[in-house]
């Protein structure tokens, strides 16, 4: 890696960690209900909602109500957009001649609930399909839904562990509103004007013909695109303006504005680990559980990078190239680096707003998000989701660890027993389950084989599991020759969205119920330390083990085939 | 089960007014008046108001006294009511050999040493013969502006030195000092390359 690459990945992570501990603790006093800077603002917002809504803040949940509150704000966030994507073109903002991709029902109700439920896969093009109203009205709110609903999730699951003897876990309303009056809602108004400064649009103007300098016309789509941007990466939603999201010069128009995408996605779910720390009292766990995470999104990085810099040998042996690395599918502005490093910080976090074509990465440089994506998103993670991701590992971890020696296992003080060791195995087993069984019926009907226009031989297998990690684990990213708009793939990957949210969230809500009822014990000289080096490389294994050998068979027949082929010169 | 129905809708009401609709107008507004060229597309025009184009958004040039863009696989070229890279694969017999209507990474090549009057064995620019992910990217390498210097300078009746002079001029480097990539904006490029008759 040369110098150039490896200083932008080392800003990177070194803004993220500066920034972990004063995000990490301005959230724990945002959800704790204690005073910020910000309360002479959002305080007197706060009490209107709470009157509109019929909301009473001193209303505290068990982990049951809190997760039926959450399912029922998913399902009318659902009727909501996909409303207003089926009465588009008669709302203002349609322009029927550019939006030509027909919103039939089974594309409007799979962008619904892939938007509500921050996976923003997007099987359309925006700027083909959707109208200014519903890219606003819709995706945007969409957007704020899917990520205060998942912050509020996330605190649920703290207060989880925090609590000893107590069914109490919170008011799921009252985090959802904190979460977007404290933080998305300013975060967002700052970082859009941010945007504009820059060059992102953001109007409401018909698309500009303009005619070239050799005089050829020239149709530019416009739009509202800065609101849309900025949220769908602080949110870690992810789904763009345009057809190819972040590497469109509108959406992302310069690497400071890749950069600030990048932040927003990382910081909050980073910074979470310290208010986790700080709330349950146990600032080293925090931190532990940060350093993790940083090591395996270094990993990913420096993976990336080696085979995308080393580019394509097909194409550089038979052509004299300045450097080998492989551009197809990049922009000049970004070049190999941000775009590295925004695919791996997208397919980490749950959030799909890649700026290169994945499709076009060399086959290894393409399974590193892969990966990322199957392994469950808790690499800095999804809002909320990220968290409890980790937790939901360092228990198996220490599951394993306590087979080794014997002894019931334990974490923070709470003792995993079968029945909280019951729901940490159907979150586990929930991702293999969903992607590979979908994956295979893709793969054996005919309807599935119909997507693969672009690509075929394993390149098409990979982009066909592609699609179903990436909707599962809520992210979004696709590798985009796959066909992906029809009433197949729209069906089969909203039903791989619906598992990735619910089947992971609500084993996580549950387990914080067990959790907070349960004695805080001290430790003993028998309890397994989760603040050492030595259960960091514990950590990391298990991952590796279980993570990626469920995956193994379907890697080997996809990806790594195809980087041998290729090295073969064989083609498809 | 059935508690949170009326407190959720009125909450995704709240929501769709707050996000949906003030939030948006809110930053429109504030735009408009701040930084009104960006908001607007930060579009060119000639001197009577004609639109040319953006200065983000890149477009096709094909005549030998321009820069030329990168290869784009928007819409027949440049087409930016539809973005969209070619998506193919690394082992993809389309990308490496080419199809009908679409020329392969080797025949952009040698397009390239034959339009620039290169040698043979001459080494290429990455960005020079790839399609970028969006089909939109307004920028070249500074390395593959250099190599066409000596097509453009021959077609305009300048010297070599004095469009490497300029192209030198254009460049933008890494954003900060240390983000992104080096490179030149080939429309703006070009309106200076323009210029220099007037």
């Amino acid at each position: 890696m040369n110098f150039d690459r490896f200083l932008q990945y080392f800003v990177f992570l070194a803004c993220v960690t500066l920034l972990v501990k004063p995000i990490g603790s301005y959230m724990a006093k945002v959800f704790r209900r204690e005073t910020t800077f910000l309360d002479p603002l959002a305080l007197p917002i706060e009490r209107l909602t709470h009157k509109l809504c019929g909301i009473d803040p001193e209303q505290q949940m068990n982990w049951k109500e809190y997760a039926f509150a959450f399912v029922w704000i998913t399902l009318w966030g659902t009727l909501l957009l996909y409303l207003v994507f089926s009465i588009q073109q008669f709302l203002p903002w349609f322009y029927p001649k550019y939006m030509s991709t027909p919103m039939t029902p089974d594309l409007a109700l799979n962008t619904a609930l892939s938007f509500v439920t921050t996976s923003t896969w997007q099987a359309y093009g925006g700027e083909t399909t959707m109208s200014y109203t519903s890219q606003m009205l819709a995706l945007v709110t969409g957007n704020f839904l899917g990520g205060a609903a998942g912050l509020a999730v996330g605190m649920c699951f703290i207060r989880g562990f925090a609590n000893s003897r107590d069914e109490r876990l919170g008011n799921f309303y009252v985090d959802f509103f904190r979460a977007l009056y404290w933080l998305l809602l300013p975060i967002s108004f700052l970082g859009s004007l941010a945007l504009i400064a820059q060059g992102v649009p953001m109007n409401f103007n018909p698309y500009t013909t303009a005619i070239g300098l050799e005089g050829q016309p020239q149709i530019i789509a416009q739009g509202p695109v800065a609101v849309l941007e900025i949220i769908k990466n602080l949110g870690t939603n992810g789904g763009g303006f345009f057809n190819v999201n972040g590497a469109h010069p509108y959406a992302n128009p310069t690497p400071l504005t890749n950069f600030i995408g990048m932040l927003a996605i990382a910081v909050l779910p980073a910074a979470f680990t310290y208010t986790f720390g700080s709330l349950t009292e146990r600032k080293r766990e925090g931190w532990t559980l940060y350093i993790l995470m940083a090591i395996l999104f270094s990993i990913g990085i420096f993976s990336c990078d080696w085979f995308e810099s080393k580019g394509n040998p097909l194409l550089t042996e038979k052509i004299q190239l300045s450097e080998p690395a492989n551009l197809e599918g990049k922009e000049t502005r970004f070049g190999i680096a941000q775009s590295v490093l925004t695919a791996i910080t997208t397919s980490n976090t749950s959030t799909g707003s890649y700026n290169s074509m994945h499709d076009s990465y060399t086959p290894l440089g393409g399974m590193v998000p892969l990966v990322d994506m199957l392994i469950g998103q808790f690499i800095f993670g999804g809002l909320g989701g990220g968290l409890y991701g980790i937790i939901l590992w360092v228990l198996i971890t220490m599951f394993v660890v306590g087979l080794m020696v014997g002894r019931t296992p334990e974490y923070l003080g709470e003792k995993i027993g079968p029945k909280e060791m019951k729901l940490i195995a159907l979150y586990i087993l929930v991702t293999p389950l969903t992607v590979l069984i979908l994956a295979a019926i893709a793969v054996a009907t005919k309807d599935g084989l119909a997507g693969l226009t672009t690509n075929i031989g394993p390149h098409g297998a990979t982009s066909i599991v592609y699609a179903y990690a990436s909707c599962n684990a809520n992210n979004g990213q696709n590798f985009a020759g796959l066909s992906a708009n029809s009433p197949f793939y729209n069906v089969t990957t909203a039903i791989a969205m619906l598992t990735g949210r619910f089947a992971l969230s609500i084993p996580a809500i549950a387990l914080a119920g067990r959790f907070s009822l349960q004695p805080t014990r001290n430790p003993t000289q028998g309890t397994m330390p989760s603040d050492t080096p030595t259960f960091a490389v514990v950590f990391i294994a298990t991952v590796f083990v279980i993570g990626a050998l469920s995956y193994f068979p379907i890697l080997v027949l996809g990806p790594v085939v195809e980087h041998f082929l290729m090295y073969e010169g064989r083609l498809f | 089960m059935f508690k949170p129905i009326l407190p959720t809708l009125r909450m995704t009401m709240v929501l769709a007014l707050v996000t949906g609709i003030i939030l948006p107008l809110a930053v429109t507004g504030i735009a408009r008046m701040v930084f009104k060229e960006q908001a607007d597309g930060s579009l060119v025009r000639q001197a009577n108001g004609q639109i040319i184009g953006s200065v983000l958004i890149g477009q096709n040039f094909a005549k030998p006294e321009y820069f030329h863009a990168r290869p784009s696989a928007a819409g027949s070229g440049y087409g930016a009511e539809a973005s969209s890279g070619t998506n193919l694969g690394p082992t993809s017999e389309k990308l490496v050999n080419g199809a009908k209507d679409f020329p392969s990474v080797r025949q952009l090549a040698e397009q390239y040493k034959k339009e620039n009057e290169l040698e043979l064995s001459a080494i290429i620019p990455v960005d020079a013969v790839t399609r970028s992910g969006s089909g939109l990217d307004p920028h070249i390498s500074p390395e593959n502006a250099l190599l066409q210097a000596k097509r453009v300078a021959k077609a305009r009746n300048l010297s070599e030195s004095a469009v490497k002079d300029l192209v030198r001029a254009h460049t933008e480097n890494r954003q900060l000092g240390f983000l992104g990539e080096p490179r030149i904006n080939v429309l703006m490029l070009n309106l200076a390359l323009d210029k220099l008759h007037d």
